[in-house]
């Protein structure tokens, strides 16, 4: 135990003096979050829309009060015929038209039912989509609260549901992908590069002449990378939740759990990496094409897996990195417990057991 | 009998597929001794050297360390060797007792035994002022001279150098065997291979292994008169010239 505690003071020595490291270890998170959060965003704010008000009742008032205060729309302009319209999309800052029909309120009180329409600016369709889908929701809420107030079924006809999600906010996408990048960086990557480092320097050689057991010094490598993980997952936590108000909507002990078991996931793919390579420059080579482009690409994180092509989807379903995502907005968004997420859980756990079965067999190699 | 030996082997072989690399091979190592292992790059000095550490499992032979047997107690023979390879085997980003912490940590020290062990390893290599020096810093003698000292830091019954003095100036050299001779003179038994014909000389005894076969096995200057040649250098070439023939 004693030998044990001074490898582990050992490796703490190599990963704080080293600049490098340090900086990959937690500027990293801290920059991705930042950059994912407030740079690539999808999300737009105060987006300028102008409103063609044909009936001007208190029913259509009160639903552009609606658009107002919503941090997504800006009112711009009021606009008085429909004539005006091409105009004002030509003038090119307004990107959404409200068009309110004549006699709004009558027509929703007489028919239940009304409609509105919604011109958006498709240049730039991703925008177009995105301010069609605010517009849709803020719509649909309002007509669920006037239901609710007059007791009639009544219905505006846009018919967009957005579960989970109702804001769009890119923030619970990112959150989890970004800590599942992290997460496979640091425990996969960092302890590739520091056991291959020993190898590289011929340390290897004397620990394994010394009396510390084999399977103790992949241990002691191993450990400090696990606790700084674990760090890393807790400080991109804490950012989401309260810098982007990233909900935890499950049980943050089972939450805390799995990020463990990925941990030790991507861990054995570290060991295994840096027992099929002599030098760190080739474990960071696989790591980083072998591991983080996958992770990055294909894990669900960036694109969705569903509008992949089938080899890829196939690819997807072997990187741990697609499981853990499912598991990480299943627990955060949707507060789903141990039941909602054995399956993914039992993939992940499998994975790890292969994993290591693999690299302790390919170490004994090594030694014989 | 037995105890006489810190090291005996009886047609140690190690094969890797078809290639023999280390070839029936027997000698005795006594107490105390200093033993050169010598041959060119490829002879199979370092599979011997790695299947007596513990670190290979030989295909066929008996061979024993320090008592011990290499293939049933290699725990056991690892806590009574010390070995130096010839790659620079300190850690670069710590300070030298760090360095000296550390391995005599993983040897099981206590406390107050590497601390009195640092300070006389320090004192003797004139070291106190570098303590807080990151090892990187110091030039490469002190480095190997340091290495060697740390690899006897747990007293061990029999050190292990891989060719430790590669790329060390003469007289570097030679102050790191004053520190060998000084460990053999404290009943430590030396085991060291070398490309320096000269270290040869500073042998108490050497093999010559040639295509993983020892072909000779004597003191230095028994050896030159059986090959009559004037230095070691010349030994290891008639040698070498024979089995090219």
């Amino acid at each position: 135990m004693k030998q044990f505690l001074q490898f582990l003071k050992k490796e703490f020595y190599h990963i704080f003096r080293d600049r490098r490291t340090l900086l990959i270890l937690f500027g990293m998170p801290i920059v991705q979050i930042i950059l994912f959060g407030f740079a690539i965003t999808n999300e737009i704010h105060e987006a300028k829309f102008a409103v063609l008000d044909q009936s001007n009742d208190y029913y259509s008032t009160r639903l552009l009060q609606r658009f107002d205060h919503s941090a997504y729309f800006h009112r711009v302009k009021n606009l008085q015929s429909p004539n005006e319209i091409a105009k004002t999309f030509e003038e090119g800052d307004v990107k959404i038209v409200i068009v309110i029909p004549p006699q709004f309120g009558k027509t929703f009180f007489h028919e239940r039912k009304s409609t509105i329409q919604l011109l958006a600016d498709a240049t730039d369709p991703n925008t177009a989509t995105t301010l069609e889908n605010y517009a849709s929701s803020i719509i649909n809420q309002y007509q669920k609260d006037i239901t609710k107030e007059e007791k009639l079924p009544l219905t505006i006809s846009t018919d967009y549901r957005l579960q989970y999600n109702p804001a769009l906010k890119s923030v619970y996408m990112f959150v989890p992908g970004v800590m599942t990048l992290i997460l496979m960086l640091v425990s996969a990557m960092m302890t590739s590069i520091a056991i291959t480092r020993e190898k590289e320097l011929g340390t290897m050689e004397i620990l394994l002449v010394s009396p510390l057991k084999p399977g103790l010094i992949i241990v002691g490598k191993v450990v400090p990378y696990i606790m700084l993980a674990f760090i890393n997952a807790i400080i991109i936590l804490v950012m989401g939740v309260f810098i982007f108000d990233m909900p935890i909507k499950g049980n943050l002990f089972l939450l805390l759990a799995e990020c463990g078991l990925f941990v030790l996931t991507a861990l054995s793919i570290g060991i295994l990496i840096s027992s099929i390579t002599e030098s760190q420059q080739t474990a960071m080579m696989i790591s980083m094409v072998g591991l983080m482009m996958p992770t990055m690409l294909l894990s669900g994180f960036v694109f969705p897996i569903e509008s992949m092509p089938l080899p890829l989807q196939i690819i997807a379903n072997i990187l741990p990195a697609k499981w853990f995502i499912i598991i990480l907005k299943t627990i955060m968004l949707k507060g789903g417990g141990l039941m909602d997420v054995w399956k993914p859980t039992v993939i992940l756990l499998g994975m790890t057991l292969v994993l290591q079965v693999i690299s302790i067999r390919k170490f004994k190699i090594r030694l014989s | 009998m037995e105890a006489a030996y810190a090291i005996t082997t009886d047609g140690l072989t190690k094969k890797f597929g078809d290639f023999i690399a280390t070839n029936n091979i027997t000698f005795q190592v006594k107490k105390g001794e200093i033993f050169g292992f010598l041959g060119a790059n490829g002879a199979g000095k370092t599979t011997a050297m790695r299947m007596l550490c513990g670190l290979l499992k030989p295909s066929s032979g008996k061979a024993t360390v320090a008592g011990y047997d290499v293939y049933t107690q290699t725990e056991s023979i690892k806590l009574n060797i010390g070995y130096m390879s010839q790659r620079f085997s300190l850690y670069e980003d710590l300070t030298v007792s760090e360095n000296i912490r550390f391995y005599g940590g993983i040897y099981g020290l206590t406390r107050s035994a590497i601390k009195t062990a640092t300070a006389e390893l320090l004192a003797k290599l004139a070291l106190e002022k570098e303590a807080k020096s990151l090892v990187g810093s110091l030039p490469l003698g002190w480095k190997q001279k340091l290495s060697f000292s740390i690899a006897i830091i747990h007293n061990p019954a029999i050190v292990f150098l891989d060719e430790p003095t590669g790329g060390v100036d003469p007289i570097t050299r030679r102050q790191f065997w004053d520190l060998i001779y000084e460990a053999a003179h404290a009943g430590v038994t030396v085991f060291v291979t070398t490309h320096y014909m000269d270290e040869a000389e500073y042998c108490d005894r050497v093999s010559i292994m040639v295509d993983g076969k020892i072909k000779a096995l004597d003191t230095p200057a028994a050896l030159k008169t059986t090959f009559g040649a004037a230095t070691m250098n010349d030994v290891f070439l008639k040698l070498a010239r024979e089995a090219n023939q």
